[in-house]
This record gives C-alpha cells, sequence and structure tokens, in this order.
C-alpha cells in the first residue's frame, strides 16, 4: 500500500473523493428500510408481514436491476465511477434480499422448518425465489478484494451467477401474482433490456 | 369458542378508533350532503345471535385493505379511488325463474328488518379479519320475488361503470364481476347482503351500496356493489373461475385441507394479530354449513 502511494500522489486524494460519493449513495440505499420501518411504526400498514415481504423483496429486484445497469451505464456514458459503486449495490441486493428471507422465516411462517421445506418443494415460486437467495449468498461471501485476488479470474465466471439470480427473482415475483401483472412484467422488461444490451455486446463483438 | 391471545400492541392501534370514526362520519355526512342533500343517518339495527364473539377488525382495518378490483388491485386503491362511485340512483334487478321479478331501489333495501352480523371474512391470500356487518338475509329478497322450481342457482353481477370505477378500464378481469352460489346456499340464513358496516351505510371500497356475505366461502365470493340478481337453472359463470379455474373453484369453501396451488390455505393471519392462527373448515362455520355439502368431494368441488 505504502509503495503504491509513494508511485502515485494522487492515488491517495481520489479515494476520498470517492468516498463521499460511496457514503451519499450508501445512505441513499437505506432509505427503502427506513422508508418501511416509518410505514410499519406509525400503523399504515394494515398487514406489516404482507408490507414488509412487499417492499424487501421489490427493492431485492430493484438493486439486483440497478446493479445489473451499471456495466451498460459505462460503457455508453464511458463514466468510471458508476464502477465503484458496484459492489455496494450487489451487497445492498443481497441485504433487502436476506431482509427478505428473514420476514418469511420468522414474521411469516414463523419457524415452522417442516412448513417451509414443504413450500420450497411444493411451491415453484417459492423454489425458484430460495433458489435465488442460495445462488446470491456466494457472490455476497466472495465480494472482497481477498476473495477477488484469491479467485483471480474465476472470480468473474463466478459472479455471472448475477444473471440467473436475476431471472429467477423476476420469475419468483411473476408466479406469485394473483392476477394483475404489471409489476412484475416492469421488472422482466427492465431486465431483458439489461441482458439484451450484453447480448448485443458479445454477438456485435464476435462479428 | 374464543381464543384470547396475549394482546400485542397493534399497529392498527395508535390511532384510535373513536378519532378515525369522527373524521370518517364527518366526511360521509358531507359527501352525502352533496350528493343527495340529505345526511346519512346511521343505520339502526338487531343484535343477531349468529355473531362471533371474536373482537372485531377497527374500521380502519376494515376500510383501508380492500380487494376490489374495480378501483385497483393494490390493496390501498379501493380505499383511494372508490370515492368516485356514485351509490344513489341505485337499483338491484331480481329476474330470471322467479314468479315476480322486479327491481329494488337501494333506499327499499335500507328499509329492510337490519341485523348487525359479525363475521369472520377470510380471504383466499391467507389473511382474515372480523367484520360488524348491518345487513339482512338474502333468503328475505329472494322470497319476495317468489322463485320458481327452475331456480338452481343464483347468479350476482357487479356494477360496471368505467368512468366511476377506474379499475374496469384494464382489463384484469373480464367485467362485470361476476358471482354465484347454489340455491340452497343463498337461502342459508347465514348468508346476508349487507348495506351497513359498523353501524353506518358500507364504505364505497366495502362494497357500497349492497353486497353479498357469505362468510363460509373465501373473500371473493361475497361480491360488491351489486346491480343483478338472476335466478337460473345452470351453475353461473363466476369471474374468477372465469380467470383461473385451476385456482379458485365455483364453491370456494374455505379449507385448509385444499391448498390454493402456489400457498397453503392451513393458516391465516389475522389482520392485528402477530402469529398466524390454524385455519378452521367453512371458516368456523362448519356447524351450520357442513350439511349442504353431505356426500359431495370437496377436492374436487373446490
Amino acid at each position: 500500500m505504502t509503495t503504491l502511494r509513494m508511485k502515485n500522489p494522487a492515488a491517495a486524494r481520489q479515494p476520498a473523493r470517492f468516498n463521499w460519493l460511496k457514503i451519499a449513495v450508501f445512505v441513499l440505499c437505506l432509505l427503502p428500510l427506513a422508508r418501511a420501518a416509518w410505514i410499519v411504526l406509525s400503523g399504515d400498514a394494515v398487514n406489516p408481514v404482507e408490507f414488509i415481504t412487499r417492499s424487501t423483496g421489490t427493492w431485492t429486484l430493484s438493486f439486483l436491476l440497478i446493479t445489473l445497469a451499471i456495466s451498460p451505464l459505462r460503457q455508453l456514458s464511458g463514466w468510471g465511477w458508476p464502477l465503484r459503486l458496484r459492489r455496494m449495490l450487489g451487497l445492498y441486493a443481497f441485504f433487502y434480499g436476506s431482509l427478505h428471507l428473514s420476514t418469511y422465516v420468522w414474521l411469516d411462517q414463523f419457524f415452522d422448518w417442516p412448513g417451509m421445506l414443504h413450500d420450497i418443494i411444493k411451491r415453484p415460486f417459492i423454489t425458484v425465489g430460495f433458489a435465488a437467495m442460495l445462488l446470491m449468498t456466494p457472490l455476497a461471501i466472495t465480494s472482497t478484494q481477498g476473495w477477488m485476488k484469491r479467485l483471480k479470474r474465476n472470480w468473474g465466471k463466478l459472479h455471472q451467477l448475477v444473471y440467473p439470480v436475476a431471472l429467477l427473482g423476476v420469475l419468483h415475483y411473476w408466479w406469485l401474482v394473483k392476477k394483475d401483472l404489471t409489476q412484475p412484467m416492469f421488472y422482466a422488461v427492465v431486465l431483458a433490456v439489461l441482458l439484451g444490451w450484453r447480448l448485443y455486446r458479445r454477438l456485435r463483438r464476435s462479428s | 369458542m374464543l381464543i384470547k391471545k396475549p394482546a400485542d400492541i397493534q399497529p392498527s392501534e395508535i390511532t384510535p378508533e373513536g378519532v378515525y370514526f369522527n373524521r370518517r362520519q364527518f366526511m360521509l355526512g358531507s359527501a352525502g350532503l352533496l350528493l343527495s342533500g340529505e345526511t346519512l343517518a346511521a343505520l339502526a339495527s338487531k343484535k343477531s345471535p349468529l355473531s362471533t364473539s371474536d373482537k372485531p377488525n377497527s374500521l380502519k382495518d376494515i376500510s383501508s385493505y380492500n380487494n376490489f378490483y374495480e378501483f385497483g388491485t393494490d390493496k390501498s386503491e379501493p380505499a383511494m379511488y372508490a370515492g368516485s362511485l356514485k351509490t344513489r340512483p341505485w337499483n338491484v334487478v331480481v329476474d330470471g325463474e322467479v314468479g315476480k321479478p322486479r327491481s329494488f331501489g337501494i333506499e327499499e333495501l335500507l328499509k329492510q328488518p337490519l341485523e348487525e352480523r359479525i363475521y369472520r371474512l377470510r380471504c383466499v391470500e391467507g389473511w382474515s379479519m372480523v367484520i360488524p356487518w348491518i345487513g339482512f338475509p338474502l333468503s328475505s329478497l329472494l322470497k319476495q320475488v317468489a322463485p320458481n322450481s327452475r331456480a338452481k342457482y343464483v347468479a350476482f353481477e357487479t356494477l360496471q361503470r368505467p368512468s366511476e370505477m377506474p379499475g374496469q378500464r384494464s382489463r384484469v378481469l373480464d367485467w362485470p364481476y361476476r358471482e354465484g352460489l347454489r340455491m340452497d346456499e343463498a337461502m342459508h340464513p347465514l348468508t346476508i347482503l349487507a348495506v351497513g358496516l359498523y353501524n353506518d351505510v358500507l364504505p364505497n371500497q366495502n362494497g357500497a351500496p349492497i353486497r353479498l356475505v357469505v362468510p363460509w366461502k373465501y373473500g371473493f365470493k361475497s361480491i360488491k356493489s351489486i346491480v343483478r340478481i338472476h335466478l337460473q337453472e345452470q351453475m353461473p359463470a363466476t369471474s374468477w373461475n372465469m380467470a383461473n379455474a385451476h385456482e379458485y373453484g365455483f364453491y370456494s369453501n374455505v379449507n385448509p385441507e385444499v391448498d390454493h396451488p402456489r400457498w397453503s390455505q392451513a393458516s391465516e393471519r389475522r389482520i392485528g394479530e402477530f402469529l398466524k392462527r390454524k385455519t378452521l373448515m367453512f371458516n368456523g362455520y362448519g356447524d351450520q354449513v357442513a350439511s349442504l355439502y353431505r356426500g359431495m368431494d370437496l377436492r374436487k368441488n373446490f
């Protein structure tokens, strides 16, 4: 570290500038949680458990899509700074996903393990939601610099799991809705655009 | 049987009910003045022995958490948008296999001898409430039109007026909303037409001015804002059955043993309670209604 700093004195200043951006985004990402807490504590949610489940679920999907939007944003704009936020945004997706899963396990099922196992096996929307959470876990664990160095090129391969995670997440939402598909459709369209952009670039590069 | 739960501090209790009532009555009162030039008097009713002893949910819970797709598919939307529905004048046509078909004006229906029926309501989505309805037995209305021997089923229809029901501008369901009962279910003493709630007229989002309440069936059977009641020989088409026959049968009796394909029906969350409770067969009304289904396979006829 010290050697790096001596070689490039600008590097010492640069992280400080980006820290402010990171702190601002970090706080911004907590707003959905603060809003949900406010609504529940003020008694505005008639069915608080359903409300918490819904809002943590939709924010998990939103953060997944925001994370997936970073690369296209960088490629289209040429900006470098969004990339520095990607890990944090991805971890926020995992954070809201964990809250979502805990709400199900604790507030909804109240640790009824046989009941949940039955749900996971029998109900496809729960199966895919659970699978998405499982696949997201190694990504969260290996998000550190240390793991990046240890896994080298495999790190990138492993983190391509974010694509099935997002697909399963959207499917999870799609399958749980009773009739009005407007909202899951919104997430599906955004995901299709983000994945479509990647496919387009890959095809263009290979031709 | 009354199962007492430890008293959690319920979020719904943070706003005192009295405060909410006053505001609501003031608003309903002023709306009534504007629309009809008269104040809406509280509905006088007799207490019914058919009421449950469970503690009713607050008016706020009952009137702010609704499934009424005519006003939007989110549960908060009916309370937001149902204000545009004009409930006067209002007529309910009762016809079909009857000796004396006719139309009933809402004023006449409000003059029926009214009872308070505190019923449990179980939604197919897995939540439940306790609601103090004001209404009268559907049978007393049907008797007035003299059903004939071909009247095997009763079909109901909700108002279709997209200008006042914004949800009807999208085709989430095939409008108008339709529901149906078998004749013996319709004539059962527990089956009522509700015109009020908590001693006042129904809030629009709860199905004003008149709705069906069938407490042993999932909530969606209890069709709202009724304009037509048609007696017929054939089993009527019903909205949720038409939308997804695999998930919503004609009978739709509350049955903890028959899961909705995507979720278990074994338990439910009573609004205002923290822990889920076990769902009772026929929503706890089995003693009164199980005989209607004797000999039927309730897995097939779900």
